[in-house]
């Protein structure tokens, strides 16, 4: 089980998504996904080795370490990443629900189960809006955990059992900066695309909503 | 999950390429992925750990790594073939929307619709003209500017293509000007150089492809504005029939490629 299970839940979700959310399932999956695996986890990978502090002190590094990161990056990334894929399962739920209860009845209730119409448009803005909070939380965790965006190259501790403030040091500490601003303006984007999809179905439908109440009115 | 993945995405812009693009693609998996995820991922694999100073002063060499490798060959590499991949996914979409516009033709029982069944419409390949010859066009061009912008940031970064064995380092909290040596620096020049190689390989297979869609085109034009009473729906049938057997040929050819698997 790996992030090939996320890859075959997008690409289910593709079929059920607007234009934009093609887009949005393009962006996730190169943007996001693709240089996760591809180029991001390997700078993580030894972070906890090549972290250093200019002390003799065992159990020093250690506790320094937990203290400053008490959540890697790179998991709070991949956490963020399944998060905002999830909400898309409501929708391939209810379109299977609405499969399931035309086979049960055997007759055609729906004039497309896939149509984002009714019940369904429901359930997907409701995970728009999903989508967009796990975006907007993740972010907000990431700011608030690190102090901003930027990964210092040194960092002061002073916590049991080293013996005074100590000087440790993070390895790559630009790197990590350039990929962390990449996950940011991605996440941006996702996020605009969100904001742009859900105010285009909602403006759609109300318009169809309010031609179908003035035709019947002028019936 | 893997480079795999982009191999099945763009796989599918293979059909609605031209040859030159179907090259400049065989070139991008074979002589790039595949060459990053066999030996080049392999030879930057200890880049920190063998990164060795010539000095005990703690996170000296963090300081001095950071310093001269802000961000790694290897990553820089990965996000260049992302980035150049990507604007293929555009032609996808266009793809994609066009039979998704014949497939709701097809349903409506419209008459001008040619097509048999809806397999066939899936199956079908369509060719490069009207807007989806815009689309492709932007597609490379956006491939030649993102190809030029990663070598341009590859050769500001690290001063050239090449790696140098001994780095002198003064940032603090070194003690002094520190010697520190980089691990594998020739057998990363070779890479280096091999990428820059296969890059403007990839750059000159673009602008041919370029040149070629333009020069098509002006030929279509001048073509039209010279003999207005051709009938365009026979020739584009046989056209497409002869596209598709060379399509299948190409296509056996490309199954051969190995599967890629990190």
């Amino acid at each position: 089980m790996s992030w090939g299970f996320l890859r075959d839940l997008l690409s289910g979700v593709n079929k059920y998504s607007t234009g934009v959310g093609r887009i949005w399932v393009a962006v996730v999956f190169v943007f996001r996904l693709l240089v996760y695996i591809a180029a991001a986890e390997n700078i993580w990978k030894y972070e906890h080795d090549e972290f250093e502090c200019n002390i003799r002190q065992p159990g020093c590094e250690n506790v320094c370490f937990d203290h400053f990161f008490p959540i890697s990056h790179i998991r709070l990334w991949a956490l963020q990443l399944i998060m905002v894929s999830t909400p898309s399962l409501l929708v391939v739920f209810h379109v299977a629900y609405r499969e399931n209860r035309e086979k049960r009845h055997n007759q055609k209730l729906y004039r497309n189960p896939g149509e984002i119409d009714g019940g369904l448009l429901c359930t997907y803005l409701i995970s728009l809006i999903l989508k967009t909070g796990f975006e907007i939380v993740f972010l907000v965790l990431f700011y608030k955990l690190y102090n901003g965006f930027k990964v210092p190259h040194l960092v002061k501790c002073d916590v049991r059992p080293c013996p005074n403030t100590v000087d440790c040091y993070i390895s790559k500490p630009t790197e990590k900066m350039i990929f962390l601003c990449f996950l940011v303006a991605t996440s941006c984007l996702c996020i605009v695309l969100n904001l742009s999809e859900l105010s285009y179905l909602i403006f759609k439908y109300s318009i169809k909503c309010y031609l179908k109440r003035y035709i019947q009115k002028h019936q | 999950m893997d480079w795999g993945a982009l191999h099945t995405i763009l796989g599918g812009v293979n059909k609605h390429s031209t040859s030159i693009g179907k090259i400049w693609l065989t070139v991008l998996f074979i002589f790039r992925i595949m060459i990053l995820v066999v030996a080049a991922e392999r030879v930057w694999g200890d880049e920190q750990d063998d990164f060795i100073c010539n000095t005990l002063q703690p996170g000296c060499k963090n300081v001095c790594y950071d310093h001269f490798f802000p961000i790694s060959h290897i990553r820089l590499w990965a996000l260049q073939l992302i980035f150049v991949s990507t604007p293929a996914l555009l032609v996808a979409m266009h793809v994609a929307y066009r039979r998704h516009e014949k497939k709701r033709q097809f349903r409506k029982g419209d008459q001008k619709c040619e097509y048999k069944d809806i397999e066939e419409i899936r199956r079908q390949r369509f060719r490069i003209e009207g807007s989806l010859w815009w689309t492709y066009t932007s597609s490379i061009f956006f491939r030649l500017i993102f190809e030029a912008v990663f070598m341009y940031a590859f050769y500001f970064m690290y001063d050239g293509f090449r790696m140098p064995r001994l780095m002198k380092c003064s940032a603090w909290p070194c003690p002094n000007t520190v010697d520190c040596f980089v691990s594998r620096p020739t057998e990363k020049t070779v890479f280096t150089i091999f990428m820059i190689a296969v890059s403007s390989i990839c750059i000159l297979l673009n602008v041919a492809e370029l040149c070629y869609l333009l020069t098509k085109f002006f030929l279509r034009r001048s073509k039209k504005a010279g003999n207005p009473k051709h009938h365009p729906n026979h020739e584009n049938k046989e056209e497409t029939k002869q596209n598709e057997m060379n399509e299948l040929i190409s296509d056996s050819c490309q199954n051969t490629v190995i599967g890629f698997s990190s």
